[in-house]
């Protein structure tokens, strides 16, 4: 059979199933739909609910303004689907095409989407994790149990862990008036993310609003009363804290384990696929019938360096799952590449932050608008005398404009003029990384094209 | 009613907040929150909310944005 004939035939009544049923899955699935796919289509997801939203989850639910029951996701299209809904995949066949249930059933597909995303990474002592009050934040149970705890008013909420998740949940708590104290082995909050100079006024932010806030500190342990309650946390400089309720917030674990001897090159950390979201196998040969999307994804990115990026965000997600739906139909020259600008919000102590490119792969960082002292800027971030990221707090309006400047990897420092520029914004300063994993090549890309089927690459000569 | 807002896009002009304000709340002076699961006496003005959002960032199910496909081949959830 030609190709195009077998692509005609996958797209009348071939057997598409799609492993993880949540926001990547049901974009997929409904871009499968809107190019055509007429064929079976079942969607496999552990959890029993379907496909719901989990931004909100430590944001407007744990202040207590919406039911978690409240985040199932709107459906753009009917997607006309078999849902497996509680049954967990267990194992995946290439040679045979087949993904096993955990209740025994196998099912057949002619292409396979993986978007099994992440999970909450546990309190690593298993009797101390099992204490009750120990909880962590990524489903929506976990949220409905989180937020029953705040609701009874513990006398104090320890958060282990100053990411985006644990000062979303420490700002929740002190917006419902709850005594917090955060412990962050780090210098400050969000230092990973984006790097000390803006964790700096992160941690500010924290102190302001009343937390009780300990970076460089370890929590070495979690002690239980003699009826199994969480009572007390011990750090790592000797001091301790009296708390009944104590939130995880460590980051994230891959769901590839079900993938373990499939052959695919899955590990913790993550699936790598091309651009295209196909997933290479453990040779490094990149499979023609396996895609993967969302936070499970690891993926090549011509515009930083060509890094696998992995990217723990809804806009990536949204986008990889549209692109991976798209190829799974398509012929190889119709294929689009996954070259998604990464991007992503947060809010917390009343202050919206957003972010554009990717802040740690930058070496130093100039605040172009506004002040750190007022809480409210936009910095720019650059690698090698290019702009390659930017961070707003409660200036979103003008992140599209850097956005473009990462695309054309513009110079840095920024040479243009701004409105609101501050003596403080006069000279890059170093951007405070803990842990600078630099690539080793400097920028020969830019992006072009505003649609996803335009998007395009152009090699760039390298700025002196 | 069910609606989820791609907050990567929002600009937080508040239009929505002006328009369906038991749904849609600023946070602060621009992070937006609002109820996913609207109550269905609110979908006029959600409707119109998303409208006027400048940036489209507000989707709608598709039941709720009266396309002609709509009823089209029902999901089944189960
Ligand atoms: C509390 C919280 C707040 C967040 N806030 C923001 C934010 O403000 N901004 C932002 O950009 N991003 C935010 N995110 C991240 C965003 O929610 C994720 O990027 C997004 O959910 C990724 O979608 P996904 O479909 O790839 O993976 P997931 O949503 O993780 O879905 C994967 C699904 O697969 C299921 N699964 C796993 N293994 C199996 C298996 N073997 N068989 C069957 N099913 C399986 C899982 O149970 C899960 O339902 C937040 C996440 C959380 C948890
Ligand atoms: S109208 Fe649109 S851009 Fe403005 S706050 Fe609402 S969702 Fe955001």
């Amino acid at each position: 059979m030609s190709v195009d004939g077998y692509l005609e035939t996958l797209r009348r009544e071939g057997r598409i199933v799609v492993v993880g049923a949540s926001l990547a899955g049901l974009r997929a699935a409904e871009t499968l739909r809107a190019e055509g796919f007429a064929g079976t289509l079942t969607m496999v997801g552990d959890e029993p609910h379907e496909p719901y939203d989990r931004p909100p989850l430590s944001k407007q639910v744990l202040l207590g303004k919406v039911p978690a029951d409240h985040t199932v996701l709107p459906r753009r299209r009917p997607v006309d689907a078999e849902w497996r809904l509680g049954a967990a995949a267990t194992g995946l066949d290439l040679a045979a095409k087949q993904v096993r249930l955990a209740d025994g059933d196998a099912i057949d597909y002619d292409r396979l989407l993986i978007t099994t995303g992440v999970r909450a990474r546990p309190w690593p002592r298993e009797l101390e994790a099992d204490l009750d009050g120990v909880c962590v934040l990524r489903t929506r149970d976990d949220a409905i149990r989180l937020h029953h705890r705040l609701k009874a008013g513990p006398r104090r909420v320890l958060v282990i862990g100053a990411g985006f998740t644990g000062s979303e949940i420490a700002s929740a708590c002190r917006e419902r008036g709850l005594p917090v104290t955060v412990a962050e082995r780090g210098p400050a909050p969000l230092v990973g993310a984006l790097g000390g100079v803006v964790g700096e006024v992160a941690a500010e932010l924290q102190r302001a609003h009343g937390v009780d806030l300990r970076c460089g500190v370890q929590v070495t342990g979690l002690e239980g009363d003699s009826a199994g309650r969480v009572r007390q946390a011990h750090f790592s400089d000797g001091t301790a804290v009296e708390s009944d309720v104590v939130v995880v917030a460590l980051g994230a674990t891959r769901n590839t384990e079900w993938l373990a001897d499939s052959g695919l090159g899955a590990g913790p950390r993550g699936i790598a696929c091309d651009a295209g979201c196909r997933a290479f196998d453990v040779r490094g040969i990149v499979t023609d019938d396996v895609f993967v999307a969302g936070d499970v994804a690891r993926s090549p990115h011509p515009l930083f360096g060509y890094q696998f990026l992995s990217l723990e965000h809804w806009g990536n997600a949204v986008s990889q799952a549209e692109v991976a739906a798209h190829n799974m139909i398509s012929a190889s020259a119709d294929r689009r590449p996954h070259l998604w600008m990464p991007s992503f919000w947060s809010a917390q102590f009343g202050v919206n932050i957003k972010s554009v490119g990717v802040p740690p792969m930058a070496d130093q960082i100039i605040v172009t608008q506004g002040s750190l002292a007022e809480q409210r800027f936009t910095a720019a971030y650059g690698y090698q005398g290019r702009v390659i990221a930017a961070v707003t707090f409660d200036q979103a309006k003008w992140l599209d404009f850097y956005e473009r400047q990462i695309e054309q990897a513009a110079p840095f420092p920024p040479e243009f003029t701004t409105v609101d520029r501050r003596p403080e914004g006069l000279q890059p300063v170093p951007a405070g990384f803990p842990d600078p994993s630099l690539p080793s090549h400097g920028p020969t890309v830019t992006l072009s094209g505003h649609s996803p089927t335009d998007r395009r690459v152009s090699f760039t000569p390298r700025r002196a | 009613m069910r609606l989820v807002v791609d907050l990567n896009r929002c600009q937080g002009y508040a239009q929505c907040a002006f328009l369906a304000p038991d749904v849609f709340t600023m946070h602060g002076d621009e992070a937006l929150m609002y109820d996913p699961l609207a109550d269905d006496t609110q979908r006029e003005n959600v409707r119109r909310a998303a409208d006027a959002c400048p940036v489209k960032a507000i989707t709608l199910d598709y039941e709720d944005q009266g396309a002609a496909d709509g009823k089209a081949g029902a999901s089944r959830v189960g």
